[in-house]
């Protein structure tokens, strides 16, 4: 308890909180984008979509179905290389950050594809009789019809992501996942381990409500 | 005002699995659409009419024949040019496809702002269409408010709004129930009449192609198996799909097991006389039955409309003396078709 007071005292709590939401953000902003780009590519280049293309679509499908059921703290490890390689180190926050972002990229690919494949058929072709080509069938009318559930993708991708950071110090991050593992559970003192877990339920539900509430906006219902 | 001639035209797709045969959803189809008909092709699902639909506007791209939508030979045309013709060729859906995620009147602009139109003109058009279908109240309206109807007629604004020579409807009305249906082909006649646009449309309904229909054109199995003036082709079907429309529509000769069940109630000579508008005098053939003192019960069948002249099929029972039946069947036989049922 006392353990528990002089950490939110001394702003232990307060910077692993940012940190966490840090490494959060970053990693669903940049995974988000390339995981939408890969998702709509999957939705378009598969047999019957609009810009139909069998290798493309089976590249990208391998890609997604080989680093998806990676369990992360496994990823972490395999894809160190890779992390050095792109920002120049295997560990600490900027190696953490790459990893993050890795794994929701292919993650969010799928979840945006399974979300924009039910959109009905029926809309794109109503938008090719109109006139209109592949991308602006895809800008105008796929990806705003499918919207609404793919805000509610993206809002469970936001919560894997923060269970992923629990795992942030593996390769030396930080974070509140990091903190109750370090002060709470290797120092035998629950409430750290309590308080942090609440913070993230906190940041969680905050997520999941704003993500209801724009996905119910979207849809209308 | 736009004809589109559809020519020798057949659509293969290759077979599933490596030595299947191809499969032909339209085989070797000829329809020649004048410039401001309504010309409907109505087959059952399956028949290929929707696959024929899709290769006029170049949505799918034929494997054979030729098709002339105006001066653009659309079976010529690469993807990139067959846009532009695109917005010349309205096309409107079964299940409306409107945006659900734009209001009412985006949905009328998109096909303008595909078309490149500006701002100020896209909106005057916008508002001129919707006040057209009846639906300016409901410019910003989402579509799932809407019902059935207005979403076809939202569908309509749509597919007009760049103001098309001819207009595709694929089963516009088969997801309305009758008299929301019966004030959708009003609107489409409309479309015809003071817009002068050409339509097209399938659908496996005689009811929608009695309403509004010029010309009609029969598929069965990919193949054009009947075409002609709506009223020849339904006054006289030569093949068994047009029969089995037509009996749709109105009741023609009675089935064989209800036939067994007239026989037995009504002891008479019973005839079947086919009527046609122009062809067949109705009120000689009643005289001629009555002239010879022979009596006559209706009992089954029925007339009908088809584009403004009225055709059917009466099964009539002849009572009276055997000699005077027998010399009035021979006598009809001079005015109509007639067949002896028993």
């Amino acid at each position: 308890m006392d353990n528990l007071l002089e950490l939110l005292q001394n702003g232990k709590f307060l910077d692993a909180t940012v940190q966490t939401l840090t490494y959060v953000v970053i990693a669903m902003g940049l995974g988000g984008l390339l995981g939408l780009l890969i998702g709509v590519l999957l939705t378009v280049t598969r047999q019957g979509g609009i810009l139909q293309n069998r290798a493309v679509y089976w590249v990208l499908n391998f890609l997604v179905n080989f680093f998806r059921p990676i369990p992360f703290v496994i990823l972490i490890a395999a894809i160190q290389p890779l992390a050095r390689v792109v920002v120049g180190t295997g560990i600490g926050d900027p190696a953490l950050i790459f990893v993050l972002t890795f794994a929701a990229t292919f993650g969010i690919a799928r979840l945006v594809e399974q979300n924009l494949l039910t959109v009905p058929p029926g809309v794109i072709e109503a938008s090719r009789a109109m006139g209109a080509g592949p991308i602006r069938s895809i800008l105008a009318v796929l990806i705003p019809e499918g919207l609404g559930p793919v805000v509610l993708g993206y809002t469970f991708a936001f919560i894997a992501v923060v269970d992923m950071t629990a795992m942030a110090g593996v390769i030396g991050g930080g974070g509140l996942g990091n903190l109750a593992l370090q002060y709470g559970y290797r120092q035998f003192n629950p409430w750290v381990t309590w308080a942090a877990v609440l913070i993230i339920i906190v940041i969680v539900q905050i997520v999941q409500l704003l993500g209801n509430l724009l996905a119910r906006k979207l849809l209308r219902r | 005002m736009t004809r589109v001639q559809m020519i020798g035209v057949s659509k293969r797709y290759p077979g599933r699995g490596g030595n299947a045969a191809p499969v032909v959803a339209v085989d070797d189809v000829s329809i020649d659409v004048a410039s401001g008909e309504i010309h409907a092709i109505i087959g059952y699902s399956g028949a290929g009419k929707s696959t024929l639909l899709r290769l006029v506007n170049g949505l799918e791209h034929a494997t054979g024949g030729r098709i002339l939508v105006g001066e653009d030979e659309i079976t010529a045309l690469p993807e990139s040019k067959l846009r532009d013709v695109r917005g010349r060729i309205g096309m409107i859906f079964q299940q409306f496809n409107l945006f659900h995620s734009k209001k009412v009147a985006k949905n009328v602009e998109y096909p303008l702002i595909v078309a490149g139109v500006p701002a100020a003109e896209r909106k005057r058009r916008v508002a001129e269409m919707l006040e057209f279908v009846g639906l300016a109240d409901k410019a910003q309206a989402f579509t799932d408010q809407l019902s059935g109807g207005q979403k076809q007629r939202v569908g309509i604004a749509r597919a007009l709004a760049t103001s098309p020579g001819v207009l595709l409807a694929d089963e516009a009305t088969s997801a309305l129930d009758p008299q929301t249906s019966r004030e959708v082909l009003a609107l489409l006649q409309r479309v015809n009449a003071e817009l002068g646009i050409t339509i097209i449309l399938i659908t496996h309904e005689m009811e929608v192609v009695r309403e509004i229909a010029h010309r009609v054109t029969v598929m069965d199995s990919g193949r054009a198996v009947e075409q002609g003036e709506v009223f020849d082709v339904f006054s006289a079907p030569q093949s068994d799909t047009t029969r089995r429309f037509v009996a749709t529509a109105l009741p023609t000769e009675p089935a064989a097991e209800h036939l067994e069940e007239l026989r037995k109630r009504h002891r008479g000579r019973l005839v079947s006389l086919t009527f046609r508008d122009g062809d067949v005098d109705q009120p000689l053939v009643f005289r001629t039955l009555a002239e010879r003192g022979v009596g006559v019960n209706i009992v089954h069948g029925g007339i009908t409309d088809v584009g403004g002249r009225s055709f059917g099929r009466l099964t009539l029972e002849l009572i009276g003396e055997d000699l005077k039946v027998e010399h009035a069947v021979a006598a009809l036989a001079q005015e109509t078709t007639l067949e002896v049922l028993a």
